[in-house]
């Protein structure tokens, strides 16, 4: 029995030996987002977590979009970041609007010609509208929100709204199709002789796209919230509201000290809820994940699925009546206050940002 | 027109899991399970468009072990009009969920499916899409707001995208994923739970569906996250400033 056991364990050692020979070299298709001209951050975060998967990866990006403005983020994906090696570019007023039906199926178009190893996005809206629709076109299972890449086929990710950690292996077909949490994969600052290495564009031929799902959904606007201040997904600090602010107006407060601290505003779904602020700057398990190197919490308890979207800040700094408040669980530094006292007391204590 | 709603039995969203200590997943046994948040406002929107007169039924599936019948009842209390019960074992990917749902359509023809955008265990917010591209409908994710015209055989969705909301057409038959703020879920009354008792769950296999459950995943293991180190609650806004600045050095 020992002996089968053993030899058990060794014939499957030798099985993972030969998959892991078999994808020696990789190639990977990096799906990015552009706006205005340029490449969005988090669509970097992907190609760093495609550099991540292997020494020797080659990495495409691939836009899509039309016009003029298409041509100008082309050229600033080609010299963006030193990992890329190819910028695939597909030029049709079909991608004017980032649609799933025509993403999903360029992709699946794609990877049929040149057959990469791996398909990557950053797991925003974006990516998770596109990515597993285009991965049931291929038949494979996709991984979401991939936290840490610890071989070409396997995978950190976060369960149960990130109070358990899930290792997955990948074991089926090529290609292996994940999305990425950008605030995992930081992206180094560019060196200045690193801009000079410049990648090929090309063009992805079209001619044998197929029309049979496009048109069946049509883009008919984007209401955006206009904000001065930094993206809530990148930003270096953070300051959160919730349900504590009581009311739209008391959250301008909260709005302020961002303001001084050049920081993003967040807020809980509570607070989203309750009409203080729009949807967009929820933090939590359903809505943005971040990881600042400081994050405030004014007036927020802490509830699980808050906490899923902040628990990786560096330093966390809460601030609550309720000194049994779960927040203070996690808080490195805690305030038991009246935030209605305490924030304006920061705002006057605090020194001006350079 | 039909619609079908897909909906999961998951872990209850305020119960606080427990990993196992060898390593192979989260406790389950013996832990309060319900309908999965994000399913049970699916459910909700596919009744109020029953109610307003667009749709004439509304069927609720679920695929899993046998006690997702209990789920299906709950979900035939707040009004669903009929249930299916695919009754899977073991570890079930959101590839073959969608392959399950592909056929369940295939028989059942709706002119809409309605799921939730993620399940709160394993957070994947993969099945519609993947259901979507498979049955080759257009799809609306993330959906707060959906208006239906059934002369045009269109929705209007709204969906919750980064930095804002975006508003797309879509032809029907489509699969629509429900966000948070999409409605808020009836609870289902008394004479509702009663009457439920007397509705059908069909339960069928995946074999009679002819869908292979493929497994192209293999959970390594599962642990708890690391832990943050233990915090000081300080007793005053000066020394607050004064431990940012020095000593976390973060302002």
């Amino acid at each position: 029995m020992a002996t089968r056991a053993m030899l058990g364990g060794f014939k499957n050692r030798s099985i993972n030996f030969r998959i892991s020979s078999i994808y020696r070299s990789l190639s990977t298709l990096v799906l990015a987002e552009h706006e205005g001209g340029s490449i969005n951050s988090q669509s970097l975060s992907a190609v760093e977590a495609a550099k991540s998967l292997c020494e020797d990866n080659s990495v495409s990006m691939l836009l899509a979009g039309s016009g003029p403005s298409l041509r100008e983020a082309a050229a600033n994906a080609a010299s963006c970041h030193p990992s890329i090696s190819q910028v695939l570019v597909a030029d049709s007023d079909k991608f004017a609007y980032p649609l799933a039906e025509p993403w999903a199926k360029l992709v699946h178009m794609i990877q049929q010609k040149s057959g990469y190893s791996h398909i990557i996005a950053a797991s925003g809206s974006f990516g998770k509208n596109i990515l597993p629709r285009a991965a049931a076109l291929l038949d494979v299972s996709p991984i979401t929100d991939v936290i840490e890449i610890s071989g070409s086929h396997l995978f950190v990710r976060p369960i149960y709204a990130g109070n358990a950690l899930c290792t997955v292996r990948y074991t089926g077909s090529e290609p292996c199709m994940l999305t990425i949490r950008s605030t995992s994969f930081p992206v180094a600052p560019m060196s200045a002789d690193s801009k000079s290495n410049s990648a090929p564009i090309s063009q992805v031929d079209l001619s044998t796209f197929g029309e049979d799902a496009i048109g069946k959904s049509r883009y008919i606007k984007h209401t955006s919230q206009d904000s001065e201040r930094p993206d809530l997904g990148n930003a270096r600090i953070v300051v959160t509201g919730g349900r504590g602010l009581k009311s739209a107006e008391n959250f301008k407060m909260v709005e302020k000290l961002a303001e001084k601290l050049g920081a993003a505003v967040g807020a809980t779904r509570a607070a989203v809820d309750a009409g203080f602020v729009p949807n967009d700057l929820q933090v939590g398990q359903t809505g943005k994940i971040v990881a600042p190197e400081l994050y405030m919490a004014f007036g927020v308890s802490g509830a699980i699925q808050h906490l899923a979207g902040m628990r990786d800040s560096k330093v966390i700094v809460a601030v609550n009546r309720d000194a049994d408040a779960p927040i203070f669980q996690v808080a490195d530094y805690g305030l038991v206050g009246d935030l209605f006292e305490v924030i304006p007391e920061l705002l006057e204590k605090l020194p001006e940002k350079k | 027109m039909k619609i079908m709603v897909a909906i999961k039995r998951v872990v209850d969203y305020a119960v606080k899991i427990r990993v196992k200590p060898d390593k192979t997943g989260v406790e389950t046994n013996n832990v309060k399970m319900s309908m999965n948040p994000f399913c049970e406002i699916a459910l909700e929107e596919a009744l109020r468009i029953k109610e307003s007169g667009l749709a004439s039924e509304v069927v609720a599936v679920s695929m899993g072990p046998a006690q997702c019948v209990d789920t299906l009842r709950t979900g035939l209390a707040m009004g669903a009009d009929r249930a299916i019960h695919v009754e899977t074992q073991g570890n079930l990917y959101p590839l073959s969920v969608a392959r399950i749902i592909k056929a369940l359509v295939d028989v059942e023809k709706p002119g809409l499916l309605i799921l939730g955008k993620q399940a709160i265990d394993d957070d994947c917010n993969q099945t519609g899409q993947m259901v979507a591209g498979l049955l080759n409908w257009p799809q609306g994710t993330f959906a707060s707001k959906v208006v239906l015209d059934k002369e045009k055989q269109i929705a209007t969705v709204d969906r919750e995208v980064d930095g804002g909301l975006e508003t797309l057409c879509l032809d029907l038959p489509a699969v629509i994923t429900t966000d948070l703020r999409l409605n808020q879920p009836r609870y289902a009354t008394l004479p509702n739970i009663m009457k439920a008792k007397s509705k059908v769950i069909k339960k069928v296999t995946p074999q009679e569906l002819n869908v292979q459950i493929k497994s192209d995943l293999e959970v390594v293991q599962v642990t708890e996250p690391p832990k943050r180190k233990a915090g000081v609650i300080v007793s005053s806004v000066d020394e607050l400033i004064d431990k940012l600045k020095n000593e976390a050095h973060v302002i």
